[in-house]
Order: structure tokens, then sequence, then C-alpha cells
């Protein structure tokens, strides 16, 4: 882990709101694994002044470093702005990323919305043929080209009003693929908004398929010293207790989370 | 001109290489920033509140940034003494810095077992009392906010430790000088001042508080003007040293609390801005006494020049 200024190389609106960043820092994209993150500080003020934490959505060689964001408030707008050539204040790579060293299985990527940035890493890194990549978004024109981002994996899409691919949420498609591949041993390696999370929650649970989840928190600091980004968490069930996503994840198995009172 | 200032410091009996230390519960426990520079150069290390059990903290969201700062409701959540001593002091004992122990308690006995659990514990330097948490139920608010409760609380601990005890006074009352002078007669060696300002933020669209718990403690450059004025008041008004907590980013930040009075100064927030904000403003305060002519540090505690005094 490490904290460095690197230079941008470059930072393209991909589709509405939604942008790619780029830029160099081989200590980092040797060290980095999919679903870790970074604390970006996007700019030298105090306002705002904490850092932002973004996954990491892919490396490439020689050292590049690709972070797929969405323009969300103040910080993620500043970062939108910056330009090739400009400096940022990078700490990472942070967490625990996915477990991508369990070949054998047959495994589902599923991804919702702004959920695809690093999913987006870990289908680059999962180098096996059997892999189904499913991603739901809103519209159509939310979608983005994995080519845009440098991902050559097929992506089988859902709409929540049905302008591209399966109409409908993305769990519900996976559940259809899950039945297809009844005679596989399947794996779901996932990230989305919680009520996409809490949907894979009863898949998992329904057809007994091991499941990991990528979780979103406010952070401060990113590395487990503030204590501020905490989940409930199902081990205790008489008994409250917390995991911190930026330590004990953000990678959890989806079991660990307590998803009736998160 | 001065090649090589003295920037140690004393507070009370307790002697630190610099004037800069890591605010409680802004440094974990130490390690969490290890990897990212030495932290042999700090002048102190204050670690996260201990209670006696551990605690689980409050229910999230905790934290919420607000205009140049942030509000947090952690609930002090920690690992308790017992975790403490046997999984955190060994390593922290490693290092070549003062270790300040941060206590709380839910009433003046816990007080007083926590301070005696530290009696003879090689490698903790002092005591930090928080008397002054605003995230808590039955916090330490409850004593840190009266000055006769803050008298009592200091008074135990000081009976049991064999170490300096410095209080860290909290913001939200109307004369901070009323609670520093109580817990000088007490016996504390020295005063930690400020501890967060209580405030809140609202998500307008849910209707709902940005905090699970409501309320939370106001942190970060948004309340160093404030922190300021109580530490210039406070110092004026008691004879042991005050140690400046509130906003610091930077060395110039710094340099303002002391010579308002400060003679050291805690970095919170800005460990979580800038992971390196302590080492940055060490250097920063070697490199003003190099340039100013200062020999010494500590001439500079108080200095500040008020148009009274011409």
């Amino acid at each position: 882990m490490i904290e460095t200024y690197v230079k941008i190389l470059s930072n393209t609106c991909i589709t509405p709101g939604i942008f790619l960043l780029r830029f160099s820092s081989p200590g980092l994209a040797a060290e980095a694994k999919p679903g870790q993150f970074i604390m970006v500080r996007v700019n030298d003020g105090i306002d705002p002044c904490l850092r932002r934490p973004f996954s990491i959505s892919g490396t490439e060689e020689e050292g590049v470093v690709r972070v797929l964001y969405k323009v969300v408030g103040k910080g993620t707008e500043i970062l939108s702005n910056k330009r090739a050539g400009d400096r940022l204040s990078v700490l990472g790579p942070l967490g625990k990323g996915f477990d991508i060293t369990d070949p054998g299985q047959h495994l589902f990527i599923v991804a919702g919305g702004i959920g695809i940035a690093p999913m987006f890493f870990l289908s680059q890194a999962v180098n096996k043929k059997a892999v189904t990549f499913l991603a739901g978004f809103r519209r159509s024109d939310e979608i983005m080209d994995p080519a845009s981002v440098g991902i050559k994996q097929d992506i089988s899409i859902a709409t929540d009003d049905g302008s591209m691919g399966y109409h409908g949420r993305v769990t519900d498609l996976l559940e259809q693929e899950i039945i297809k591949q009844r005679d596989n041993a399947i794996a779901i390696y996932a990230c989305g908004p919680l009520p996409m999370l809490k949907a894979l929650s009863s898949i998992s649970n329904k057809y007994r398929i091991p499941c990991k989840v990528s979780m979103e928190t406010f952070m401060a600091c990113g590395l487990g010293a503030c204590q501020g980004c905490v989940v409930r968490s199902a081990s205790a069930l008489d008994q409250i207790s917390y995991y911190h996503v930026c330590k004990d994840g953000p990678v959890f198995d989806i079991n660990e989370i307590d998803w009736d009172n998160i | 001109m001065t090649i090589n200032p003295d920037i140690s410091v004393l507070l009370s009996s307790l002697e630190l290489k610099n004037p800069v230390m890591t605010a409680s519960g802004t440094f974990g426990y130490g390690k969490e920033f290890e990897t990212l520079f030495d932290l042999n150069r700090l002048g102190a290390i204050v670690v996260k509140g201990i209670s006696l059990k551990p605690m689980k903290g409050n229910p999230p969201p905790r934290i919420v940034e607000t205009p140049a700062g942030m509000l947090n409701a952690i609930g002090l959540a920690n690992i308790g003494i017992e975790g403490f001593l046997k999984d955190k002091l060994p390593w922290l004992n490693t290092l070549n810095t003062e270790v300040i122990v941060n206590i709380y308690g839910h009433s003046i006995n816990e007080y007083g077992e926590l301070a005696s659990a530290f009696k003879g514990v090689k490698g903790v330097s002092a005591i930090e009392v928080n008397i002054s948490c605003p995230n808590v139920d039955k916090g330490g608010l409850v004593f840190g906010k009266d000055p006769e409760m803050s008298g009592r609380v200091t008074e135990t601990v000081v009976k049991n430790t064999d170490k300096p005890v410095i209080v860290k006074l909290t913001p939200n009352v109307s004369d901070i000088t009323q609670l520093a002078k109580a817990v000088e007669q007490a016996g504390a060696h020295a005063l930690s001042v400020i501890n967060t300002l209580t405030g809140m933020a609202v998500d307008i669209n849910t209707r709902r508080p940005r905090l699970g718990n409501i309320s939370g403690g106001l942190s970060g450059p948004a309340i160093k003007p404030v922190a300021l004025y109580m530490v210039y008041q406070t110092a004026r008004a008691v004879k042991i040293p005050v140690i400046g907590i509130g906003g610091i980013l930077n060395a110039h930040d710094a340099l303002e609390f002391m010579i308002a009075g400060a003679s050291a100064v805690q970095v919170g927030t800005a460990n979580f801005i800038n992971p390196r904000a302590t080492i940055e403003i060490i250097e920063g305060i070697g490199n003003y006494c190099i340039e100013k002519g200062i020999n010494k540090i500590k001439d500079i505690v108080g200095s500040l020049i008020t148009a009274r005094q011409g």
C-alpha cells in the first residue's frame, strides 16, 4: 500500500455521468487485486477535504491503473473536471479483494449500475472460459461499452425499462442462467446497489450457491483507523457486531452480512 | 541563523522529541499507518480511546462529510483494555516514540480501574482522559460538561496512576476555562483542548439524519478558529501545559496554536486527508524555526502579541 501523487493520462466521459480515469502508477498497478480500492484526494483545498474511495477497474501494461466512476456529488464532480497531465494524490491498493485462485467453477459475475467498475477488473483477471458476465442498468443510455474500458468479455445486459437486453432485473436474469448451469459447480461474484445484493442473498440461499459481494459505504480513512465504514455482521444473531468495509472487506461472503438490518 | 532548532517540548514530566501527536480516534493503534511513513518521527501517538470492556460502537452511518470538515459518531468502538494490552501495545512498544493511552469510562470507578490497569505498564508514557466524547449515550460528556464531576474523574485517575495525566476537554460548554481550572485543581498534569463540537446533518430527500446516532462530533478545518480561541483562553487560565487540537492541517495551523498558548498539538482529521500530515507539520515547524531564528520551539509557546501589550 502506498500514498503517492500520480499523473492523469486521461479522464474521459464514457456515457453521460460516467467517467474513465487512467493514471500511471507502476507500484499500485503491480500490487492491485480485483475488488480492492483506492482513496483519492480530488483537490488540494479543504472543501471537500476527505478522500473518496474508488474501486480499481483494471490495470494496463506499463503500470497504468483504470478507475471507472459515476459523478454523484461534489467530489466526483471535481474529479470529472480533471484533465490529462493533472496530478492526484492516491492511496492504495486497500482492502481485501475477490479470491481469484479458485478455478474449476462456473463463475457468474453480476454487476448493477456503476457496481460494474470493479467487475471489469475481475473479468480481466479471471483467466478462464467458464464465466458469465451479467450487468443490470436502469436504461440503455446508462450502459457503457466494455470495449471503451478495454474489456473483451461478452456481457449479458438487463435493463429495468427493457430498452436493451433482458427486460427486468439482473438478478432475475441470473436466476434463469443459473437454472441452465444447474449441473455445474457455480459461484457468484457481485457488486451493485443494496436491493440487488439483498436479492442475491435470497438466490444464493435458495440454490445454495457460494456468493461474494463487494460493499460500498462512506469512508474517511480507508485504513481501518477511523472505524466509520461499518456494516452489520450476520455472525452474531443475538448480539450486534460490525465489519469494517475498508479492512474486513470491501469483498465479503454474502452470508457474513446482516441484510435485514443493514 | 538557527541551523538545528530544538523542537522538543515538555508536558509536565513528559518529554516529547517534537510537539506533534496524533489525536485519539484518528490514528487507530498506529499500525494502520505503519507503511506510510516512519512512525518513530512522531512526538507521540495517542491511541484510540480504550474502555474496560470492548465496545461495538454506534449503528451506521457513522460519518458524514460537511463543508471543510466531517461529523463522526463512532461511539468509541474499541477492543477493550485486555485486547489492547495483549494485541496492540507490544507492537507499539517496538517504536521509538511516546505512546499515550486515551481512556474512557462509564463511571468514575471505571476511570479509576482503567488508570490502575496501566499502572507500571511499560511503554505507556501518559494517560489521556476522555471526558468529552459527545457520541455515547451515558458518555464521558456527562462528566465532562460539569466542572465538579470533571474534577472528580481527574482526581480518581491521578490517584490511581503513576503516569502524567492529560485531560481532554469538551468545547460544548459556555466557559471552557471553568472546566480547565477545575481539572487543574484536581491534579491534572496537562489539558487537551478541544474534543469535537456537537453537530448534525440532514438528508433533505429522505428527511433522515445523516448519522445513525442523529448527532455527531464536528472536526476538521471548519472548527479551527473555534479551537484556537479556546486554546488561547485555556492557556491563559491555567498554569499546566495545554495541547492544542482542532482542524490542524499543516505547520501553519500548528504554529498558530502554539503562539496562542499550546505547548504541543494533536493532529486528527488531517490524518485521513493526508496520512503524512504529521510528518509535514514536524518538518514545517523545524523550517519555521530556522527561518525565524528561533533556537527553541518552547520560546514561541504563548508568545502571542496583542494590541493591549502594544
